[in-house]
């Protein structure tokens, strides 16, 4: 289990860690289930979050093809994230200001896969197991533990930004 | 006259959506490994390596390169000597509900208010021209929402001239940046009106158009040197590859106007070709 605290931005790691995916329409529910109160359907804390919706999964394979989405979309739900005590967010492209601050203040690391590097992502996947928002078809949540799970530290936790350039 | 039925056209759909999600095409290959040798920087090296080596588990393993497996949009070319046994969308659409769900491909279509998935990736997005002659070509496009998002159309003021066209494309990549899986491809359309533009630079996209005068083809370089001077690179982490190639179709417009649409497109650059 990784000390996000040690990464710093640039650095490549490979992950071995407990992961949730969650993309637009789970972040929606999640903060509506928050706003109103209720009691979200999964235990984040420790984990981290990708952004990603998966192709189903053949039977007799563990995981579909699974690249990350573009995490910009999430941005108006960082608010979200320290609510879930995760470890930090893994995605695709750049982020907006309130995400950097919230990675500092928060101590939350955002990380970058390869976008459309979905095959290779796959097997780098141990175990895959939907058990949320089941409704949402691809885009629900889905427990993964990855095995050497290539990633870029994007933003750190001094709020160092890789995108800034 | 030719004749062409239901199943030549399903079967042969279904066989594009395969490949252009499972095989990634030669052009795109090539492109990627030029891209390789051409970059100075590790990271952006890695990125491309990664890219390869993607291509081939997909192959091999059968997993789709990219989980976004797209909307499905058909450009089809209908030759006036062809005569078809039904029409275009229900051979297409049926084709789009076989290959999503025997291939295990995300079906990725909602309804654009209730969100609610279609739950079989249909419908298609299909445009037709009719040309001559007895063929019917048909342009298989699974194309994924990361790079579709990020396009753009602006009804650009005609005295800005071929630097303003070439500085609107550099602001629509510059806002892309890593969000649009580069290294993209872009397809230009200028002129025409507001909505032939974007159907001009969609096909100018999906038919990979070789400039067509002198003029374009300048105005083509000019774009490739500009856009890979950003230093957007791989996944905008920096590099010489942010744009691999640029399509450009024009088409005379009102004297008031110069409509420009710039269809951004992934790495991937997924199209399949039918002829039949």
């Amino acid at each position: 289990m990784i000390d996000v605290t040690k990464l710093h931005v640039g650095d490549v790691i490979y992950l071995d860690e407990i992961v949730y995916t969650a993309r637009d329409a789970a972040h929606l529910r999640l903060s509506k289930m928050l706003e109103n109160g209720e009691k979200l359907p999964v235990n984040f804390e420790g984990s981290f979050i990708y952004y990603a919706g998966p192709t189903p999964t053949k039977p007799g394979k563990i995981a579909g093809s699974i690249g990350p989405t573009t995490s910009a979309r999430m941005d108006k739900f960082i608010s979200l994230m320290p609510k879930l005590k995760i470890k930090g967010m893994i995605g695709k492209g750049p982020r907006n200001e309130d995400v950097v601050k919230a990675c500092k203040e928060n101590k939350l690391v955002y990380l970058i896969a390869t976008g459309g590097a979905g095959a290779l992502l796959s097997k780098k996947i141990i175990s895959c197991e939907e058990i949320a928002f089941q409704d949402l078809g691809c885009e629900s949540i889905k427990r993964l533990e990855v095995k050497n799970f290539p990633v870029i530290v994007a933003i750190d936790t001094e709020g160092n930004d890789i995108f800034k350039r | 006259m030719k004749e062409i039925n239901y199943s030549d056209i399903k079967n042969n759909v279904v066989k594009a959506i395969y490949d252009s999600c499972f095989n990634l095409n030669e052009y795109s290959l090539n492109k990627l490994r030029e891209a390789k040798d051409n970059e100075d920087k590790e990271m952006a090296k890695t990125i491309i390596s990664q890219l390869l080596e993607n291509a081939e588990i997909a192959t091999n393993d059968e997993i789709p390169m990219c989980q976004d497996t797209g909307i499905v949009t058909c450009l089809v070319y209908l030759g006036i000597d062809v005569r078809l046994n039904c029409d275009l969308e229900t051979p297409i659409n049926d084709a789009v509900k076989e290959a999503y769900e025997n291939y295990y491909l995300r079906k990725s279509v909602v309804d654009p208010l209730t969100r609610i998935n279609t739950k079989d990736n249909t419908p298609a997005i299909i445009h037709t021209t009719i040309v001559e002659g007895d063929k019917l070509t048909i342009y298989v496009v699974p194309k994924g929402a990361g790079s579709e998002n990020m396009s753009q159309i602006k009804m650009l003021n005609p005295t800005v001239g071929e630097n303003g066209i070439v500085e609107f494309v550099k602001d629509v990549v510059k806002q892309a940046g890593g969000k649009a899986c580069p290294p993209i491809y872009l397809g230009i359309g200028i002129g025409g009106n507001f909505e032939t533009c974007a159907m001009l630079a969609k096909k100018a996209l999906a038919t990979r158009v070789e400039p067509k005068n002198e003029t374009i083809s300048n105005l083509k370089n000019q774009i490739l040197e500009e856009v890979n001077s950003l230093d957007i690179g791989p996944m905008g982490l920096g590099g010489k590859s942010t744009c691999l190639d640029v399509f450009i179709e024009a088409l005379p417009c009102h004297i008031a106007s110069l409509p420009v649409a710039v269809n951004i497109q992934c790495h991937a650059n997924r199209v399949e070709k039918i002829e039949l």
